[in-house]
């Protein structure tokens, strides 16, 4: 850890919940990215977070939109930077609900486009900031306010619909490994065009798990297979470490499932529907690895 | 059944006793309790109904939209931003001439992000066609969603209705609530230009200069013969439940002197600010106003008249006010008082009739100074 | 008109102790009405809520500012909030804790809810649930009687604990 500066650019007194994977991640976003960056935050977690008129929690700039918005008011950020000669950071930084289902044509749009900046989505995996429905981006068989009985169909793959934009740069994060994080958004800042990284972002009382276990849920979403750690550079695939080993042996699912409120009572057919997504989805890394299409 | 609810559980309550085929949810501060109760009353089979969990508020309408002319009873609910977000869809939807029946839990608008109490949302929406009642009870929240289907439904109205109850201070208060089993009283969906493959049709195609106006003037008719609808409607009800509804809810009115007009939870308070000022002497009144849209005729002739504003028209005035004066040709003391939830008690509004300057406008805890 | 003041952090109970209060006022055959007021709607943040309790039909939705009785479910709110503020001169402050406040200037009892909800197993996601337990006290206090309290509380929940838990704060509540 010693190469990540010491300067803090989330102060003390944020309004986040003991054990918020969101704000762990968003500490060393900041530090990665510096004190020349804005950042773009459409409604979500983060918005709560940064505390109350008239004190903000951020020691940068933090522009709040609406919540459809949040990439289009990047956009536009960004092609004002440019013509300023600025080189000052755009990064949006988003809950999943704004960005896969009411944020998603606003992504398309400035990643079709283009744009100079970094979108990054910290995803708990439903509408957190509204008190845990379902999102397009909530697992299959997961409890939330709206899906009572557990959600009946699978996880939106945020990742393939970024990827088929070809960003020059995109990664999968999680608030378990920090200093992965650190790295992954210092490279996405010193490349220039669209960029996305997409953390999982394990939530204490949305994914109902004791507070002090945040890292641990981390750990057992990507050791599982769940949640794969990788990178692509203009496309070319480099999966994490961490999922390095996931692939070759994951750890049970059941381990990872049982350790979640929201998960209770899942039904055995559903688990086994959620293995084989998981499975299909290592295989589908390892062929692409091996060459074989 | 006798109990006690907040305001969204009341609207939701209503909705499963109107059982709707179709339900469009999407979640919003202050009014996702009234989506997630839903999705519970379905999950447990108190209501059967098709619970869409869309990804937007735009696609919220329009999921209502396709659902209403395809043919079943659909609802909403929204807030605020959300609202605003559904913008061209709520057009849409009068337009189209669909019963929809839409909860507005009313919220300020950002920035900054403000999820307290404000009417400027449902204002905002003020030309689109729909029909608009403000409720101040949760007991009203139940009994108004209920006759919101049944107004719009009717063949003479044939419009879609907004349900607006203030952002927390109704939407999450607890008074009690006594649900009814409506029986006949919502008859079974029928909506005269449904989707039908043996009498095809096309729906809202390109529409000539000569033509579209027609189309709007038959909403502006619509909207004058759903006076006759809802009072039809709150007189049925009234005679079925037991509970009388108005254009406006008048408190000590008979001889009074001044007027206080205000809609939703202020006009309920009010009513704690006449007797107040009664207890002191003052020939005062509430007129709590319900019906924004159609906006009623108000008997309003030679008293003095505060309206309470809690949403405003930059440049141009209190939207109420303005209405009032539009309607009576009466000068007001214009309110502008609880925007963004700013609090106003009923020690408040004793004073704004104390003070009252006839024809002109005040800015609750603003000074001109500043 | 009785008005309670209910302070708490979020995630303990508080908004439910409110509108457990009012349903049991109103099986007693009371108007009564709860609100919560948030700040930002998260764990751990100072939440009010307000219960009002009348023989008459409640038309008032402001926030109480002089409540008859204050009720601290989480005394470490005191250090940021002032819980007295407003309370009327003969007015009662009801505090989770297993000792009385030093200097209180009103009628001040305690009971300690959060003993009483460990000793009985009520415990959920590792925090203890205050809201059940405060109205067995509040009954002994005579704002809401007992049977209307446990009517409330197995209408509100199906764990039993619940209503064992209020009984107990019934009991050990000395006024």
């Amino acid at each position: 850890m010693s190469a990540i500066p010491k300067e803090e650019y989330l102060l003390k007194c944020t309004s986040a919940c003991a054990g918020c994977s969101s704000s762990l991640c968003l500490r060393y976003v900041l530090k990665a990215a510096g004190p020349d960056s804005v950042l773009v935050v459409p409604a979500c977690c983060t918005s709560v977070i940064q505390g109350i008129y008239p004190g903000t929690a951020m020691n940068v700039p933090v522009y709040n939109i609406a919540f459809a918005a949040a990439a289009a008011c990047a956009s536009g950020m960004s092609n004002a930077f440019e013509t300023l000669g600025k080189e000052t950071n755009v990064i949006v930084y988003a809950g999943d609900g704004g960005t896969v289902d009411i944020g998603i044509q606003a992504l398309s749009g400035a990643l079709e486009r283009g744009t100079n900046f970094l979108y990054i989505c910290y995803d708990n995996e439903a509408y957190g900031n509204t008190g845990m429905q379902r999102s397009g981006s909530t697992p299959l068989g997961a409890r939330t306010t709206t899906t009572p009985d557990g959600k009946p169909t699978a996880k939106k793959d945020l990742d393939r619909i970024v990827e088929a934009h070809n960003p020059p740069y995109m990664a999968t994060a999680c608030s378990a490994y920090p200093l992965d994080l650190y790295k992954k958004v210092k490279k996405a800042l010193s490349i220039p065009g669209p960029k996305f990284i997409h953390i999982l972002a394990p939530c204490p009382p949305g994914w109902r798990y004791p507070t002090e276990k945040t890292v641990e849920i981390g750990k057992l979403a990507v050791r599982t297979g769940t949640w794969v750690l990788y990178e692509r550079e203009y496309g070319k695939l480099a999966i994490s470490g961490p999922s390095k080993a996931a692939m070759r042996r994951p750890a049970p699912l059941e381990d990872y499932i049982g350790a979640q409120g929201r998960f209770k009572n899942i039904k055995p057919e559903v688990i086994e529907e959620m293995r084989q997504g998981v499975e299909q989805n290592l295989q589908r890394f390892a062929r692409e690895e091996a060459g074989v299409c | 059944m006798l109990t006690i609810a907040t305001g969204n559980k009341a609207v939701a309550t209503a909705v499963r006793d109107a059982k709707p085929g179709v339900v469009a949810a999407y979640p919003i501060t202050p009014q996702t309790e009234i989506v997630e109760q839903i999705a519970e009353f379905v999950t447990a089979g108190d209501l059967v109904s098709q619970y869409i969990p869309v990804e937007s508020e735009h696609s919220a309408m329009t999921a209502c939209i396709g659902a209403s002319v395809a043919g079943v009873r659909t609802f909403t609910a929204t807030s605020s931003h959300g609202l605003l977000y559904m913008h061209e869809m709520v057009h849409w939807a009068a337009g189209a001439r669909l019963p929809i029946v839409m909860a507005n839990v009313n919220r300020a608008l950002g920035p900054g992000w403000n999820t307290w109490a404000e009417h400027t949302d449902a204002f905002s929406q003020r030309d689109t066609g729909w029909l608009q009642v403000f409720v101040g009870t949760v007991q009203e929240a139940y009994d108004a969603t209920l006759m919101a289907f049944k107004i719009a439904e009717d063949e003479r109205v044939l419009l879609p209705v907004m349900v607006n109850l203030d952002g927390f201070s109704l939407s999450h208060i607890m008074q009690s609530l006594e649900t009814v089993d409506p029986g006949d009283f919502l008859p079974e969906y029928h909506l005269p230009h449904a989707i039908d493959t043996e009498n095809p049709c096309g729906y809202g195609p390109m529409t000539g200069l000569n033509d579209y106006f027609r189309f709007r003037w038959d909403i502006e008719r619509s909207t004058r013969d759903s006076v006759g609808v809802i009072a039809e409607v709150e007189r049925e009800f009234a005679e079925r439940f037991g509970r009388s509804y108005g254009p406006t809810e008048e408190y000590r009115c008979e001889d009074a002197d001044v007027i206080v007009i205000a809609m939703g939870t202020l006009g309920k308070e009010a009513e704690v600010a006449i007797d107040l000022l009664r207890s002191e002497g003052v020939k005062a009144g509430s007129m709590r106003l319900r019906w924004f849209r159609p906006f009623p005729d108000l008997d309003l002739a030679g008293r003095d008249v505060v309206v309470i504003d809690r949403g405003y028209s930059f440049g141009f005035g209190g939207v109420i006010a303005n209405s009032v004066r539009a309607k009576t040709g009466i000068e007001p003391y214009s309110v502008i008082a609880g925007l963004g939830g700013q609090e106003v008690t009923y020690n408040d509004i004793a004073d704004f009739v104390r003070d009252r300057r006839p024809g002109e406008e005040m800015w609750f805890g603003v000074s001109e100074d500043v | 008109m009785y008005e309670v003041r209910i302070h708490s952090r979020g995630g303990q109970g508080g908004v439910t102790a409110a509108r457990l209060l009012a349903l049991a006022a109103f099986r007693d055959g009371k108007y009564a009405t709860a609100c919560p007021f948030y700040g930002a709607e998260r764990r751990g943040a100072p939440v009010v809520s307000f219960v009002r309790i009348d023989d008459e039909p409640i038309k008032i939705y402001s926030q109480i500012h002089e409540p008859d009785l204050v009720v601290v479910l989480d005394t470490s709110i005191m250090d940021v909030v002032d819980v007295l503020q407003g309370l009327k001169g003969d007015g009662t402050v009801l505090l989770n804790s297993a000792h009385t406040l030093e200097g209180c200037a009103a009628t001040c009892l305690h009971v300690d809810l959060t003993g009483i909800a460990l000793a009985t197993d009520l415990v959920i996601a590792g925090s203890p649930i205050l809201n059940t337990p405060v109205l067995g006290a509040l009954a002994k206090m005579g704002v809401v009687t007992l049977p209307s309290v446990q009517q409330a509380i197995r209408e509100m929940f199906t764990d039993e604990r619940n209503v064992r838990a209020a009984g107990a704060a019934y009991e050990e509540l000395k006024i």
